[in-house]
């Protein structure tokens, strides 16, 4: 458990003031869900959930400790961990813009919006802008095809968007900073 | 919990329903659209304008038009209200005292939904999914109370193999067979596992019907728990749909609580648990060994078949994996009888399956319709054709399917005319593409999804993909030579032959049926590239 106590605290010190008691909260929700699941091993895609929601990302020390806790091999948790598309290894902006890449949103111009996005921000899809306000993401379909073409923001389905309207989205986000 | 019981609670429930009842979808799709603050102003107004006592205003499921909501509807009149804002709901609730309704009023008689026939979605868009109460109003779980105290295991696969029920998740295969050879492996440890990784873009029935009616799937999967011998199901859901998992699990809860699942339900010797399994964006992970591989917490890698799951499944023990539409529908056939499903629907599929129709078309949203309805039925009468312009393709089947050309509209829906022409019943997304859409880049649209996709285990899916991608890329840049084109064929074949699970089999199916249907698109691209060769030389 140390190890990842540190490694959160040295990063964290570096850009903002240290947040003890948070780094501290983050470690004991992932304790938690390890332990509700018994630490059984099949549990390890709920674990990685959970170690996501609680810390934003994956970060190596995080799996290192996910690994030892449940006692499988870290290429096995590693493996995972990036074989699945919702798991990220890096951290994420500030607000995140997911532009769904299903069938009925591609035909209704959702690859429009993502270019005109990429284009604003100056990033592709799946990164974040340099200031960490921002990242760009593509799903495969949210199901909402109803509504196509849906643009997530910050977790909240948007539906019938068009470049524009999402551009003034993240143009609001841009100056709320 | 027994039978008197379930019914008193039935009936205390249908007691209490008030004479007019507001319904407002509360699914995914109309939530984006505000739907909640619509469904807490109409709560409110009823509350200020003193109709509490007749009036009540539910939180529903889907009703299937989803193109044009917020919708709200109003039972018993039957009066349908499209684009809903919150601000609208004095106008509704006026409307009910002979006011008039600002909001645009539907025609609930249109073809959309006068041409439906709801099995699955019966009580979609009528009952609260969050209420268990509400689910047992309308005859909820007495299908489970049926088999477990009236039929024998075998009586129950033959009900359902006598029904002519086949997957709805894509491969149409016999239901009834699969819980047959289940119910026959020995061992005492088996697994029932419900398939909602719908992965398909294009395709939100099974989103729909969890979020909507979480109850029936939980009834149907205890149904074939108690058919095929097992204790223990699963219930794999994608994680981008947040609002299903939430109503899953709550619907467990409330089952468990009445004794409906857990240990001795409705006090007969039948132990069911069902646990959630949440996906974490892989599409491979539909594929239902691949499935199996995640739910142990595992990479989503697909094995290869023999052995089918029905022998070595989860765990290495006998595991049956149905789609959630496909559980859907037991509840109805064991209440309403095998004869009644069989006669709904052509000889090789019966009863009905729930379309998504979606892209260019005038009318979004889900239907449900018998097999055998003509594709020109859904697209025109009941999707309204294209807003402008006119149908040049349909695509069914996601990235496994083809495009049907808008000359073989007239073709019945059901899974053998379908396979014939090179598409796919899938798990029944239908997008609608119009005169714009170019059939090459939708092909490269697919190839792009599969080669993103393809789980890399084996050669032929995961380095075909890429050069099948690279050679679209190729012909729409207009570089491509006719030998592209032979070349593009021949790989789609062997990719086709040689993969080891559905993802790469079915993955070059959009360029054969592209190819096959739209040749001259191809054609034009690479003379296209001949022209400008002759010009610069």
């Amino acid at each position: 458990m140390q190890p990842i106590a540190t490694g959160t605290k040295t990063s964290q010190a570096q850009t903002t003031k240290p947040k003890k008691p948070t780094v501290d909260k983050r470690i004991k929700a992932l304790d938690i869900a390890m332990k509700r699941n018994r630490y059984r091993q099949d549990a390890l895609i709920e674990i990685l959930h959970k170690a996501q929601e609680s810390f934003g990302y994956l970060e190596p020390e995080i799996l290192e400790y996910i690994a030892r806790q449940l006692k499988l091999p870290l290429s096995r948790v590693y493996g995972v961990a990036t074989f699945y598309h919702l798991f990220s290894l890096k951290p994420s902006g500030v607000h995140s813009c997911v532009v769904c890449l299903g069938t009925a949103c591609y035909v209704k111009g959702g690859g429009k919006i993502t270019s005109a996005i990429e284009e604003e921000l100056d990033i592709h899809a799946g990164e974040t802008t340099s200031d960490r306000q921002v990242s760009l993401m593509t799903a495969r379909c949210l199901g909402a095809c109803g509504i196509a073409p849906a643009v997530v923001f910050d977790g909240a389905v948007a539906g019938k968007q068009n470049p524009e309207t999402v551009l003034k989205q993240i143009n609001a986000w841009q100056s709320d900073t | 919990m027994d039978l008197a019981e379930l019914l008193t609670i039935a009936d205390t429930e249908r007691k209490k329903q008030k004479s007019i009842r507001v319904h407002c979808c509360t699914s995914t799709g109309c939530q984006a659209a505000n739907s909640l603050s619509v469904r807490e102003n109409l709560t409110n107004t009823v509350k200020e304008s003193g109709l509490s006592n007749r009036v009540e205003v539910l939180g529903v499921g889907c009703m299937g038009f989803c193109g044009r909501g917020p919708l709200v509807q109003i039972d018993p009149e039957d009066i349908l209200y499209e684009e809903v804002t919150p601000e609208d709901a004095p106008s509704i609730i006026d409307a009910l005292n002979g006011g008039v309704a600002k909001p645009l009023q539907g025609d609930s008689q249109h073809p959309f939904f006068a041409r439906q026939m709801r099995i699955v979605r019966q009580h979609t868009g009528k009952v609260d999914p969050e209420s268990i109460e509400k689910y047992i109003a309308v005859g909820g779980y007495q299908s489970l109370y049926k088999v477990l105290y009236e039929m024998t295991p075998a009586e129950v696969v033959n009900e359902i193999s006598k029904s002519g029920l086949r997957g709805r998740g894509g491969g149409g295969y016999p239901t009834g067979l699969k819980w047959a050879t289940v119910a026959k492996m020995p061992g005492e440890q088996k697994y029932v596992i419900c398939n909602g990784d719908e992965g398909d873009p294009g395709a939100f029935m099974d989103r729909s019907v969890l979020e909507s009616d979480p109850h029936l799937v939980l009834e149907g999967m205890a149904i074939a728990g108690y058919a095929v011998g097992a204790a223990h199901g699963y219930i794999y859901v994608r994680a981008e749909y947040p609002l299903a998992i939430q109503r899953l699990q709550k619907a467990i809860q409330q089952a468990k609580k009445y004794g409906i699942l857990g240990s001795q339900i409705f006090e007969s010797p039948f132990d069911f648990k069902i646990d959630i399994r949440i996906g974490a964006g892989a599409f491979v992970c539909g594929e239902e060994t691949a499935l199996i591989q995640s739910i142990e917490g595992k990479r989503g890698n697909p094995l290869p078949r023999p052995p089918y799951p029905a022998e070595s499944g989860l765990w290495k023990c006998p595991t049956l994996i149905n789609n959630v539409e496909t559980l859907a529908n037991i509840a109805a056939i064991i209440r309403q009888g095998a004869d009644w499903y069989s006669s709904i629907g052509t000889e090789n599929s019966k009863g009905t399956k729930i379309f998504a129709l979606t892209g260019k078309i005038r009318n979004n949203g889900l239907i449900e319709v018998p097999m055998g309805i003509t594709l020109r039925e859904i697209v025109e009468e009941m999707g309204g054709g294209v807003p402008d312009g006119e149908v040049k393709a349909v695509q069914t089947g996601g990235p496994s399917g083809g495009c049907i050309p808008a000359s073989m509209l007239d073709i019945p829906v059901d899974y053998d005319s379908l396979s014939k022409i090179g598409s796919m019943m899938g798990s029944g997304g239908m997008v609608v593409m119009d005169r714009d859409t170019s059939m090459v880049e939708v092909a490269q649209f697919y190839m792009q999804f599969c080669r993103e996709e393809s789980c890399g285990k084996c050669v032929p899916c995961r380095t075909g993909t890429v050069q099948l991608y690279e050679l679209l890329a190729k012909i729409l840049n207009q570089q491509g030579t006719p030998a592209d084109l032979e070349k593009l064929e021949a790989l789609c074949q062997m990719v086709k032959e040689t993969s080891l699970c559905g993802l790469g089999i079915s993955a070059p199916n959009p360029i054969l049926s592209t190819l096959r249907y739209f040749p001259e698109e191809y054609q034009e691209l690479i003379s296209a590239y001949s022209l400008n060769s002759q010009v610069t030389s």
